[in-house]
């Protein structure tokens, strides 16, 4: 019965989406193609279509009106199979934040299932991991920034830089794509993170799939971009899906309908 | 042997209450010279315990003749920024809030149940990978935990030494290039030998974006670290953490014993102490050992046990001998003895005596001769040129390139009060050297200038060009005033 309703509720969202002619402002057009993973190694090219993304990480607010329309969602009502006990810590109640957090900063703590559940009722879904590299690689200036030593070093300096999920949406310029701080506040979820088996012994990743890790010890000298990658990936490694975590949070994707 | 005897009297001579007594007596005894199984997996454990865990230059106190037990484990991991030297700062990754790790220690047969914990505000997840395991990893696969949860696993301790842990998440050499290694310790049943000291070093390498000394905050930099070009070679963690008020101390006649690490990522030490012999090395952390060593090679990502007795009073300067580390990018820390001066030992200066290698033998120069040397005229350009050679020949090595001196070690030149505030002063400090504690821009320093074998006309030239470089007063310094302060004497 509840059930029912729920997916009544998401579908009508869905159907005012649509009716708003799918675009909302939020979201950008990506432009697909396919690229040659971070991770790569010879010719293992990944094929990504064109699909929309949120120019923004999700914010407390935004995060805080999903929990008081979808109450199964507050954080004395989930179940403790979608979401670990630290689920919505920084809250003060089920449904205002703790003073010290801001709303316009990202939403953190949220488990893989609660952050595919409020893209599903948005109408859109988790990016997966192929896409959400393709649209991390870009700098302000280029697609494919990777080669650019800089911009490898600025993602390296974010992930040394400690206490970032404090800070508001939106601080950093946009990308190539029109796509703002994927490197910089906090993590993001993917709807695929966990497709990538590493065992945590990053070692001996390096026999485990070879064509996703050539060798996370034995990394090419001239690579430096891998390091970068390498620490995305071991963080992913890391999680399961009931996780939530100070500094994870997520954007959403949606689908650009075939004409 | 001896106890059968009494107990067969004593079986005899009384009742039944004390013959349990006397019983137990005999199995205590018997215990006590039965020595543990051989094979150190079949050493039972009895009770549990928390692990004294210490931060360095500190160990925990020794195991002594404790049993084997089960060990609790607790470290939790910090990302956190701190002080590489003065006005630079680094975001450290720390086993426990400092670098090195928190100090393990555990004895053969101890089953250690190991809680790693991964505080919520970091970053990344990471894991450990302590050379004292026996198994896959050596704990990584079992401790990979992401920030916000603990992993625990356990592990026997087998083999006897000193080994190193660190954490092996991918990229793994940063996340040691940060910090992140420590020193556990396995004693031998019984325990090490007791000694009067003991402490914690552990050396590391450090790659930042900006050179040694640019000041704030430092980001790690990948390119140098691939390279292998370190910025700084420090122990314990930073610039000065084993200098002035923070070196390692003991009293003359003490015996020291230093539980030596190298977390890398990449350079070798050369671990030497200036003016000690190491009686005893447990070479590479092992049972091997060697005696009367100079400097001991810890391997990166390896471990030494160094043991000596303290003879005479005086500060001893460690350093990794492979020397510019030591003297130029940190790796140099104070072990300061304080007691009785032992002259046969060590006598200090006697003499200084004139040495003429072509006849006439040795002359011994008088105290206040009053020799005047000719010094040709030169203009200031000329004395500041010669000073400046003199400088990088004689100065350089402790004052520094910019006169910036070695925080804690050697006070700076540049802007120097201590300096600027008496010309008579510094012109005595060259000609006959300064031992004991001075203030400088604030700082207190407390090490040794030898007397510096220049004559009257270097003296002058290179504090003419230290008095007219970086900030300082801009005096003129002529031989004559050198030659007045020299016959003051």
């Amino acid at each position: 019965m509840l059930k029912k309703t729920y997916i009544l509720l998401c579908m009508a969202f869905l159907l005012q989406l649509t009716a708003f002619g799918q675009v909302t402002t939020n979201m950008v057009h990506i432009r697909g193609g396919s690229y040659i993973p971070l991770y790569g190694r010879d010719s293992s090219m990944v094929e990504v279509d064109d699909f929309l993304m949120d120019k923004l990480p999700v914010t407390n607010r935004q995060y805080v009106d999903f929990v008081k329309q979808y109450p199964e969602w507050q954080r004395s009502k989930v179940k403790g199979l979608f979401a670990d006990q630290m689920y919505l810590r920084n809250w003060k109640n089920d449904t205002l934040l703790e003073d010290t957090e801001h709303l316009k900063s990202p939403i953190t703590y949220v488990s893989w299932f609660a952050a595919s559940k409020y893209c599903e009722c948005q109408g859109k879904r988790l990016p997966t991991v192929d896409e959400w590299e393709y649209v991390a690689m870009a700098d302000e200036e280029l697609a494919d920034a990777r080669v650019k030593k800089t911009y490898n070093e600025k993602i390296l300096s974010w992930y040394e830089a400690p206490k970032t999920s404090t800070y508001e949406v939106g601080r950093n310029p946009e990308n190539f794509w029109g796509v703002k701080d994927l490197h910089d506040l906090v993590w993001e979820w993917t709807s695929d993170f966990n497709s990538i088996l590493i065992t945590g012994e990053s070692r001996k990743d390096v026999d485990k799939d070879s064509s996703l890790f050539c060798g996370s010890a034995a990394v090419g000298v001239t690579d430096l971009m891998n390091y970068a990658a390498f620490m995305r990936y071991a963080f992913r490694g890391s999680i399961t899906a009931r996780y939530s975590i100070k500094n994870l949070g997520f954007r959403c994707v949606q689908d650009v309908p075939v004409e | 042997m001896k106890t059968q005897p009494n107990f067969l009297r004593l079986y005899f001579n009384y009742k039944l209450a004390l013959l349990a007594l006397a019983f137990i007596t005999l199995t205590a005894c018997s215990n006590k010279e039965k020595s543990e199984p051989k094979d150190a997996e079949d050493i039972p454990v009895s009770r549990e315990m928390i692990a004294e865990l210490t931060a360095p230059p500190h160990v925990p106190t020794p195991v002594g003749r404790r049993k084997a037990k089960k060990l609790i484990v607790d470290m939790e991991i910090l990302e956190e920024e701190g002080e590489m030297t003065n006005g630079v700062s680094y975001v450290y990754w720390t086993f426990g809030g400092s670098v090195p790790g928190s100090f393990i220690r555990t004895r053969v047969g101890d089953e250690v149940e190991f809680h790693l914990k991964n505080h919520p505000d970091n970053k990344l997840p990471h894991n450990i990978d302590l050379h004292a395991v026996n198994g896959p990893g050596g704990g990584a696969e079992s401790s990979f935990v992401a920030p916000g949860h603990e992993k625990v696993f356990s592990f026997k301790v087998l083999n006897p030494g000193l080994y190193v842990y660190h954490c092996a998440t991918a990229p793994v050499g940063m996340h040691i290039a940060n910090g992140m290694y420590g020193l556990i310790l396995v004693e031998p049943e019984g325990g090490l030998p007791l000694v009067d000291k003991e402490y914690y070093l552990m050396q590391g390498d450090f790659y930042t974006k900006g050179a040694h000394g640019e000041r704030g905050l430092q980001a790690f930099d990948m390119q140098k670290a691939i390279d292998e070009k370190a910025d700084y070679v420090v122990f314990n963690g930073k610039v000065g953490a084993l200098t002035g008020d923070n070196a390692i101390t003991a009293n003359v006649g003490e015996t020291v014993r230093l539980f030596l690490g190298n977390g890398g990522p990449n350079l070798v030490s050369s671990f030497h102490v200036i003016g000690e012999i190491f009686d005893k090395v447990h070479v590479e952390g092992g049972d091997l050992i060697n005696t009367n060593v100079q400097t001991t090679l810890i391997p990166a990502g390896g471990a030494a046990i160094v043991e000596f007795k303290v003879e005479v009073p005086g500060t001893f300067i460690m350093v990794d001998h492979s020397i510019f580390r030591a003297f130029n990018k940190g790796a140099l820390g104070m072990l300061k003895v304080e007691g009785e001066e032992n002259k046969k030992i060590y006598s200090g200066e006697l003499r200084d005596d004139i040495y003429l290698p072509e006849g006439g033998g040795i002359q011994t120069m008088p105290e206040g001769d009053n020799v005047v040397q000719e010094a040709p005229l030169q203009s200031l350009e000329e004395q500041l040129e010669r000073g400046k050679q003199a400088y990088m020949q004689t100065c350089f090595a402790c004052h520094q390139s910019e006169g910036q001196g070695i925080p804690s070690a050697f006070p700076p030149l540049a802007n120097s009060d201590y300096l600027n505030a008496d010309v008579d002063r510094a012109i005595g400090v060259v000609l006959n050297g300064l031992t004991g504690e001075i203030t400088v821009n604030g700082e207190t320093y407390n090490s040794v200038m030898t007397r510096q074998s220049l004559s009257p006309s270097e003296v002058a030239n290179v504090l003419t060009y230290v008095y007219n470089s970086w900030g300082n007063s801009k005096k003129v310094i002529t031989t004559a005033m050198v030659e007045k302060v020299r016959n003051q004497k």
